[in-house]
């Protein structure tokens, strides 16, 4: 760089030097506004990760100090059949919920653009289940789907189907918990709303002409231009999905929740949860998040993946 | 007032598709249909197509509210009576009201809550307000790679973290304090510096250019140019951490360990394992406790309804 400069005429070389020089108090400028940014980053999340990961390798109660076990935590994985478990509803939870979630919310924002005038009405409505504080969401899923005298029940009596205890009966737990959560698509809902708005009308037009039926023009044209805003609620749902907690474990753990307590609503964090702060194996616990952490992250590189081929962004850049 | 910064912001930039459900077609109670894009897709006569997508829409409705009506209907009826699923209590009563301040201290709670909620919000918005605008003011070398940082740590769980940070205050001694529950947001938030990002870049640059000219520094640009033009933004962030921190319940279970400490969804939580599993069975205690969680919020949507649906909106259109 300082060659560079040496090399050209004076004048332009003091515009050069001033310009760096500006260049450099830019940079100090912008540094000090993030500066909050990279602190909480390297406290927050970089020790943490590279501190979760050492404890991984540890036996570590918070009382006493860290020993050094190696691999013994990950050995210990596959032998505990709680993870099993928990994998399992977790990987189950998401194959089911994440799909049907995306096209419940789909569903919904396509009706609400059809709605005209009172599609305000009808989002708000639509909308009101996501402020509800998911601890609340918990109690209502024990309440509604109770196999005695629970809302669900009693409407599913009245078509005269004989509905099953679905918060005590292992096979009917996760179904229960899956319904409930689709109770709160309303922020999805919203996204693809806004997506739903944004493709130009001249399209849909241009393709009546061409004779398309509504079919193929919502395969053709609205999935497509879409796809965007599909892709990123597909993704940020399955993260999330992955870490569903606060309504399983209000429903059917916690202290004093013996009889509720269901092997089938043991997801994968809840039992994180458990093995860190209930059982204080914290070492076990950071192994169990990695492993989490891998999991995730190889499926969002599949769905980026897949989405190269699958998305079409508007004005695309990249 | 807002609706109308925000089309300043837009108008500047019509490649950037902010707020796009926020426009005149999605704002409630928009009377009169706007020019636009979406003016000529407005069905005006009553044809069978129309009437059935009502009639779904009228059906979706009573899906997704009743359960709430239920619950509330729930809280006003005497306890032999509370599950009998009529919509209409035979006998109204509000003495669940009065038992549950009676069998939990719900106005410390309350407080505690509003404490954090307050706190959280209010740090959280000024700190990605700063950080967003040396993202979106400032040139420097590896701005955008740094910047790519920051939305990958929104793609990063957060059980992930959840074992060490919690490490982290307890060697600070802040278990079983408020603290935890909101002091991690003096460090802003990634989805919300990218939602502040997003506004400021759409602000004209020009202003700023001639605002520098006249001899304002980098601190005044921010203070009195850039955050006072950012106000719908920063509301939208506002009530976005007010729901998020009053709704959490897992940093609570994690951190507060009296009851004197708790917040009202982990007071919630303790009302049920007592009065719903511990064996002294008193459900219509929980039942009420739980709407009394959830009102506030329900209050905050309709004061704040506009802003979660731009919030989110935006969100997605970039994501």
């Amino acid at each position: 760089m300082a060659a560079v400069v040496d090399s050209l005429p004076a004048e332009e070389r003091t515009r050069a030097v001033a310009r760096r020089r500006r260049g450099r108090r830019e940079t100090r400028a912008a540094l000090l506004f993030i500066s909050p940014w990279i602190i909480g980053f390297l406290v927050f999340t970089a020790w943490p990760l590279v501190n979760s990961a050492y404890l991984s390798l540890t036996d570590y109660d918070v009382i006493n100090d860290p020993n050094f076990v190696g691999l013994d935590n990950y050995r210990q994985l596959f032998e505990d059949p709680k993870i099993a478990t928990s994998l399992g509803n977790t990987l189950f939870y998401a194959a089911v919920q994440v799909p049907l979630y995306v096209l419940v919310s789909l569903a919904l924002a396509m009706l609400l653009n059809k709605a005209g005038r009172a599609a305000g009405f009808f989002r708000t409505a639509f909308y009101l289940p996501n402020m509800t504080p998911p601890v609340a969401v918990g109690v209502l899923l024990l309440l509604v789907f109770n196999g005695q005298n629970g809302l669900i029940n009693e409407v599913l009596g009245f078509f005269g189907i004989d509905g099953p205890n679905w918060t005590t009966d292992p096979n009917w737990v996760k179904p229960a918990i899956i319904l409930t959560s689709l109770w709160s698509v309303g922020s999805s809902m919203i996204i693809l709303l806004a997506a739903l708005r944004n493709v130009p009308q001249e399209l849909y037009d241009a393709a009546r002409v061409d004779g398309a039926n509504g079919w193929q023009r919502t395969v053709r044209i609205t999935i497509p231009m879409i796809s965007g805003a599909l892709f990123f609620v597909v993704v940020i749902n399955t993260i999330a999905a992955f870490q569903t907690f606060t309504e399983a474990y209000t429903a059917f753990f916690g202290s004093g929740n013996t009889t509720y307590g269901n092997e089938a609503a043991l997801f994968y964090v809840i039992y994180l949860f458990q093995q860190a702060f209930e059982f204080l194996n914290m070492g076990y616990a950071s192994a169990m998040a990695w492993v989490l952490f891998v999991i995730i992250l190889l499926i969002t590189l599949v769905q980026l993946r897949v989405s190269k081929r699958l998305v079409y962004y508007e004005g695309e850049q990249r | 007032m807002s609706a109308q910064s925000l089309d300043v912001g837009r108008a500047q930039d019509p490649s950037q598709p902010v707020f796009t459900a926020g426009g005149p077609a999605g704002t409630p109670g928009a009377g009169t249909p706007g020019p636009g894009r979406n003016g000529d897709r407005r069905p005006s006569r009553w044809t069978v197509g129309r009437v059935l997508v009502v009639a779904a829409l009228v059906a979706l409705t009573v899906v997704f509210i009743y359960p709430f009506v239920w619950l509330v209907s729930a809280s006003l009826k005497p306890r032999g009576e509370v599950f009998d699923n009529k919509l209409i209590p035979e006998t109204l009563t509000f003495e669940n009201y009065l038992n549950v301040w009676a069998d939990a201290p719900m106005l410390l709670w309350f407080g505690n809550t509003l404490l954090v909620t307050v706190l959280a919000a209010v740090t959280v918005t000024i700190s990605s307000a700063l950080v967003a605008w040396g993202f979106a003011y400032f040139r420097f070398k590896g701005r955008d790679a740094l910047f790519g940082l920051v939305l990958a740590t929104m793609m990063l769980p957060g059980a992930v973290t959840m074992v060490p940070v919690f490490l982290i205050w307890n060697s600070l001694g802040m278990v079983n304090t408020l603290t935890p529950l909101w002091a991690g947001n003096l460090f802003g938030s990634a989805f919300y510096i990218f939602l502040l990002r997003q506004f400021f870049l759409s602000l004209p640059r020009e202003t700023f250019e001639a605002a520098k000219i006249d001899g304002a520094n980098n601190w005044t640009l921010f203070t009195r140019i850039a955050l006072p033009l950012t106000k719908p933004a920063m509301i939208v962030t506002l009530i976005f951490e007010f729901q998020a921190a009053w709704t959490d319940l897992m940093r609570p279970l994690i951190y507060l360990r009296d009851s004197d400490k708790f917040t009202i969804p982990r007071g919630l939580k303790a009302l049920l394992d007592q009065f719903g599993f511990g064996g002294e069975w008193h459900w219509e205690i929980v039942v009420t406790a739980s709407v009394i969680t959830t009102i506030p919020m329900i209050i905050l949507f309709f004061l704040g309804q506009r802003h979660f649906v731009e919030g989110i909106a935006t969100t997605g259109a970039k994501g």
